[in-house]
C-alpha cells in the first residue's frame, strides 16, 4: 500500500482555492469554474520584463533499485521492453545524477497568470503513462490518449477537483478532461494494470515544469520578481528555493535530493490557497 | 425617478423571493440533520466522512460525503449526482453493500436529508445543477441482441475485471482498489440482486455510461463516442449483462428435495445429469455472533442439488468465489483485506518481506447435520452445535478435500470415521462440490430416511479474503428430504382413491334407486 494514499485520505483539505494570483485580478479559479473551461484571468505580460528560471533536480546517495513490473498478463506491453523488462518509474536518476519527474512550480510571488496555450497530453504506451508526471494549468485541456490496443481506464482521484474515470478499450481513443482549481498533485491510475501510476500537478499559472531524463528543467517567460519555487517528487516530497527573476536574465535554482529523504511525507491533493493581496500560498488541512 | 421607483418595488420582491428559499434550505438542512443523526451517522459519521462507529468492519466502507463521490448517478464521470440520484440510493439502498433501503423515511425526510448530505461537501452549489446524460433509447432485446451484447462484452474487455462468465474473477480483480485505496470486488454480474444501482437493462446501461465514481468501474462514454462500440451495442451489452443470471434472488425454500435417480447417481459434479435436477438457493451471511466476526463475507449464497438411488445420496453444491484459494495472485488482496477490516482484535495474518502472507487459508465449505433425525423441530445450535448437542459435519476444503467431523461449537471440528467421499472443481469464479455417502452408515454419522426431512445448514470460507475460523459465511438451518420412490405411492394411491370413490358413488346411486322403487 502506498503511504500517500493514506496521507491523502487523512488530510482532508480545506476550502476552495480562492482567488488566485493576487494583483487584484480576482479569482482565476472561480472564473474558470464559471466559464467551465480554460480561462484563468488572462493577464498581459510585457515580454521585455520576463526572464527564465532553470536548473536541475539532483540526486545524491544510493539510487534505490526500481521494482520489476510483471507485465506477463499483457504480452503486447511486455514486448515493448528490453530483455530486463519494465521497471517502476518512482525514482529515475540519470548517469549524471539528475532526478527525473520532479514537478517544479512557482508557489509564491506570482501576480499575473496568462493562460497557457494548447492542450497538455497524457498518453498510455506499453502499459505505462507518458509522461509519468505532468504539469497543467487549471482549466487547461488535458488530452488523454491510448497508444495500446488494449483496455486502460484512466482513474484520476483528486481531492480539490472533481475526478474522472474513463475506459479506453482500444488504441486511438482520446478523452479530454480538465481540472478547475490548483492541486498538487492529482494521482492517476489504471485499475486494470495496478502498476500504472501518473501524477498531474495543477497550478493557477503557466510557470511550471517537470524535470527531464537528465534532471533539468526550465521555466520561461516569468515576469521579473521574487518568487518561491517548489519542487515535488513522488518519493522524496517537496523542497523550496527562493529565486529572483530579472528581465532578460536566467535565474538558476537547483534542488538536491538524497536517498535519506526516502519516506518523506509526500503531499498529494493539497489545496494551494493563494491568499488575496499577499501573494502567499498556504496549504490548508482540516486535520 | 421611475427607475428608482421600479427598483423600490423590485428589490423587496426579489428579497421576498430569495430569502424564503434560503431560509427553506436552512430549515431543510436542520430537519435533515435530525434524520441523518438518527439513521445515517452510525455508518457515515457525524461529519459525513464515512467514518461512523460501525464503518471499520465494513467493506466497501460507507460513503464519505465530503468528497461528493457518488457511485449511483445519471450524470457523467466525476460529476455531481442529481437529487433524484441521491434519492434513488436512499430509497433502494445499495445492494452488495451494507447500505439498506430506507422505506421508513417519508418523502419529506428524504428531501431534507439530501439537503443535509449535500451540505457536507463544498462541491455542491458551486456551479449549475448537474444534468443527467442523454442515454438514448433501447433498440430492444431478444436473443440476437444478447448475442451481439456478448460480443460487445469482449470488445469492451469487461472480462479483464468481471471475468468471462461475469463472476468478478477477471485477471485484474485481485488488484482493484476504491478511491480510499481499500480492496474492492469486481461485481458478480450473475447475481443481479447484489448489483449496486439496480439490475434492469436500463440500470446496466446507465452504470456503463456514467461509471461508478470512487470505484475502478470507468465510464464507457468515450469508447462509445469514438466508435469502439455503437450506442446500440452498448444497449445490446446491457441486455447481455441482464441475461447473465437470474434477475432476482431465487425464492427461499426451506426443503431441499432429493429426488430418486432412476438411472443411477452422477459420478461427479460435472455430469450432464445435474442439469435436469432442481437447484435450491440458500443465502449466506457473515458470521457476526462470535468474535472475530465477518461483516464482509465473500460467499453470499450457494446452490444445492441432490439425488439418491435408495442406497446412496449425492449432493452438488455450487457457489461463486472469484479466487481459487490458495492462490499467490491474491496475496496482496488478502493483506489489504486484513489491514482494512476490524478483525475484533484477532491478529492479522502477517506478511513476509516479499509481501506474501504467513498463511494462505484454503477455500472451504461445511455441510452440517444433527447426528440423529430430530423429533419435532428441535435442532442443535446453528453455529456448529455445542458440547451438549454436537453436530455431524461433511467438510471440504481446497487443500484436504472431503471429510467428516463432529462439531462442538464454532470452529471446533473433530475428524470422524465416515464413508463420505467427493471432490470439488473451480472454474471461472465458481466452485462445484460433489459429495456422496450411503444413506445409512455403520458409524456415528446421521442415517437419512426416505420421507423424513433432515436438518441441514451451511458454512463457507474464502481463504484469499483471510476468511478462516469464525470469519465465515453461515446459513441458518434448512431441511433436506429424500423423496421415496415415485412408483407405488404416487401412482397407486390416486387410482385406488378414484376406484373407491366411484364404487361408493355407485352404491349410493343404487341405494337411492332402490329406495325410490320401494
Amino acid at each position: 500500500m502506498r503511504s500517500h494514499f493514506w496521507n491523502r485520505s487523512a488530510a482532508l483539505l480545506a476550502v476552495t482555492a480562492m482567488a488566485a494570483c493576487g494583483g487584484g485580478d480576482g479569482g482565476s479559479s472561480e472564473a474558470a469554474d464559471e466559464a467551465g473551461e480554460a480561462a484563468p484571468a488572462a493577464a498581459q505580460v510585457d515580454p521585455s520584463t520576463v526572464g527564465t528560471i532553470s536548473g536541475m533536480a539532483n540526486f545524491g546517495g544510493m539510487v534505490p533499485e526500481m521494482a520489476a513490473i510483471d507485465m506477463s498478463a499483457e504480452e503486447e506491453c511486455a514486448a515493448g521492453y528490453g530483455p530486463d523488462g519494465p521497471t517502476a518509474q518512482n525514482v529515475l536518476v540519470s548517469d549524471g545524477g539528475g532526478l527525473a519527474n520532479v514537478f517544479v512550480y512557482l508557489s509564491e510571488g506570482v501576480s499575473a497568470a496568462p493562460a497557457v496555450s494548447g492542450a497538455a497530453t497524457l498518453d498510455q504506451v506499453n502499459c505505462r503513462y507518458t509522461p509519468h508526471v505532468l504539469g497543467v494549468q487549471s482549466g487547461q485541456d488535458i488530452e488523454i490518449s491510448n497508444s495500446d490496443n488494449l483496455l486502460h481506464n484512466i482513474n484520476a482521484t483528486p481531492t480539490e477537483n472533481r475526478g474522472f474515470n474513463i475506459s479506453q478499450p482500444r488504441a486511438g481513443i482520446t478523452s479530454t478532461q480538465r481540472f478547475q482549481v490548483a492541486e498538487v498533485m492529482v494521482p492517476v491510475r489504471c485499475d486494470v494494470h495496478g502498476w500504472m501510476q501518473a501524477y498531474i500537478g495543477v497550478v493557477d499559472h503557466p510557470y511550471f515544469a517537470v524535470t527531464d531524463a537528465n534532471g533539468s528543467y526550465s521555466i520561461a517567460n516569468v515576469p521579473a520578481g521574487d518568487y518561491t519555487l517548489t519542487a515535488w517528487h513522488e518519493e522524496f516530497g517537496t523542497m523550496t528555493e527562493s529565486v529572483t527573476v530579472t528581465a532578460g536574465g536566467t535565474a538558476e535554482a537547483s534542488f538536491e535530493y538524497s536517498a535519506e529523504m526516502t519516506g518523506a511525507d509526500v503531499p498529494m491533493g493539497d489545496a494551494l490557497v493563494l491568499e488575496h493581496g499577499t501573494n502567499r500560498i498556504r496549504v490548508e488541512r482540516i486535520q | 425617478m421611475r427607475a428608482l421607483r421600479r427598483m423600490a418595488v423590485a428589490v423587496p420582491a426579489l428579497v421576498a423571493a430569495v430569502v424564503p428559499a434560503v431560509a427553506g434550505q436552512e430549515d431543510a438542512a436542520a430537519a435533515g440533520r435530525v434524520v441523518y443523526d438518527r439513521w445515517c451517522a452510525e455508518c457515515h459519521g457525524e461529519t459525513g466522512q464515512g467514518d461512523g462507529s460501525a464503518a471499520a468492519s465494513m467493506l466497501p466502507r460507507p460513503r464519505d460525503f465530503t468528497q461528493a463521490l457518488y457511485q449511483i448517478r445519471t450524470t457523467g464521470s466525476g460529476q455531481l449526482p442529481t437529487d433524484a440520484d441521491i434519492r434513488f440510493a436512499i430509497e433502494n439502498g445499495l445492494p452488495g453493500t451494507t447500505m439498506p433501503g430506507w422505506p421508513n423515511l417519508t418523502d419529506r425526510e428524504i428531501d431534507d436529508v439530501i439537503v443535509y448530505l449535500k451540505s457536507f461537501s463544498r462541491f455542491f452549489g458551486q456551479g449549475p445543477a448537474p444534468e443527467p446524460l442523454d442515454f438514448g433509447s433501447d433498440p430492444g432485446g431478444g436473443p440476437a441482441a444478447i448475442e451481439a451484447g456478448a460480443a460487445a462484452y469482449l470488445t469492451m474487455l469487461c472480462e479483464e475485471c468481471h471475468g468471462l462468465s461475469g463472476r468478478g474473477d477477471g485477471t485484474s480483480a485481485p488488484t482493484l482498489e476504491d478511491w480510499r485505496g481499500l480492496p474492492i470486488r469486481a461485481a458478480d454480474l450473475t447475481e443481479a440482486w447484489v448489483l449496486n444501482g439496480g439490475s434492469s437493462v436500463e440500470d446496466m446501461h446507465t452504470r456503463m455510461l456514467t461509471g461508478l465514481d470512487g470505484t475502478p468501474m470507468p465510464s464507457a462514454i468515450d469508447a462509445m463516442n469514438s466508435g469502439v462500440v455503437s450506442p446500440d451495442e452498448v444497449w445490446q451489452l446491457s441486455h447481455y449483462l441482464a441475461s447473465m443470471g437470474p434477475r432476482e434472488m431465487p425464492p427461499l425454500r426451506e426443503v431441499i428435495r432429493v429426488g430418486r435417480a432412476e438411472d443411477g447417481l452422477p459420478a461427479d459434479g460435472a455430469e450432464e445429469a445435474w442439469a435436469g435436477v432442481e437447484a435450491f438457493y440458500f443465502p449466506m451471511s457473515g458470521q457476526v455472533v462470535q468474535v472475530p466476526r465477518n461483516f464482509a463475507p465473500t460467499v453470499d449464497g450457494l446452490w444445492v442439488q441432490g439425488l439418491h438411488d435408495g442406497s446412496d445420496i449425492a449432493l452438488r453444491v455450487q457457489w461463486n468465489d472469484p479466487s481459487n484459494s490458495p492462490d499467490p495472485n491474491w496475496d496482496e488482496w488478502q493483506g489489504k483485506i486484513t489491514a482494512a477490516l476490524d478483525l475484533d482484535g484477532a491478529a492479522p495474518i502477517a506478511l513476509d518481506s516479499a509481501g506474501a502472507p504467513a498463511a494462505r487459508p484454503p477455500d472451504a465449505v461445511l455441510l452440517q447435520f444433527p447426528f440423529e433425525l430430530p423429533e419435532g423441530t428441535d435442532r442443535p445450535y446453528f453455529l456448529m452445535g455445542d458440547t451438549r448437542e454436537p453436530v455431524y459435519l461433511w467438510t471440504w476444503d481446497s487443500e484436504s478435500g472431503v471429510g467428516a467431523g463432529r462439531g462442538r461449537g464454532l470452529g471446533s471440528v473433530e475428524p470422524l470415521e465416515d464413508p463420505v467421499t467427493g471432490a470439488a472443481t473451480w472454474e471461472e469464479g465458481r466452485w462445484t462440490l460433489y459429495v456422496r455417502r450411503p444413506i445409512e452408515v455403520e458409524g456415528d454419522g446421521l442415517d437419512f430416511a426416505e420421507g423424513t426431512p433432515a436438518p441441514i445448514a451451511f458454512q463457507a470460507w474464502d481463504g484469499s479474503s483471510a476468511e478462516a475460523g469464525t470469519r465465515s459465511s453461515v446459513s441458518t438451518w434448512y431441511y433436506i428430504l429424500l423423496e421415496p420412490p415415485a412408483s407405488s405411492t404416487v401412482v397407486v394411491t390416486p387410482l385406488l382413491a378414484m376406484l373407491l370413490t366411484g364404487a361408493f358413488g355407485l352404491v349410493l346411486v343404487r341405494r337411492a334407486q332402490d329406495r325410490r322403487r320401494d
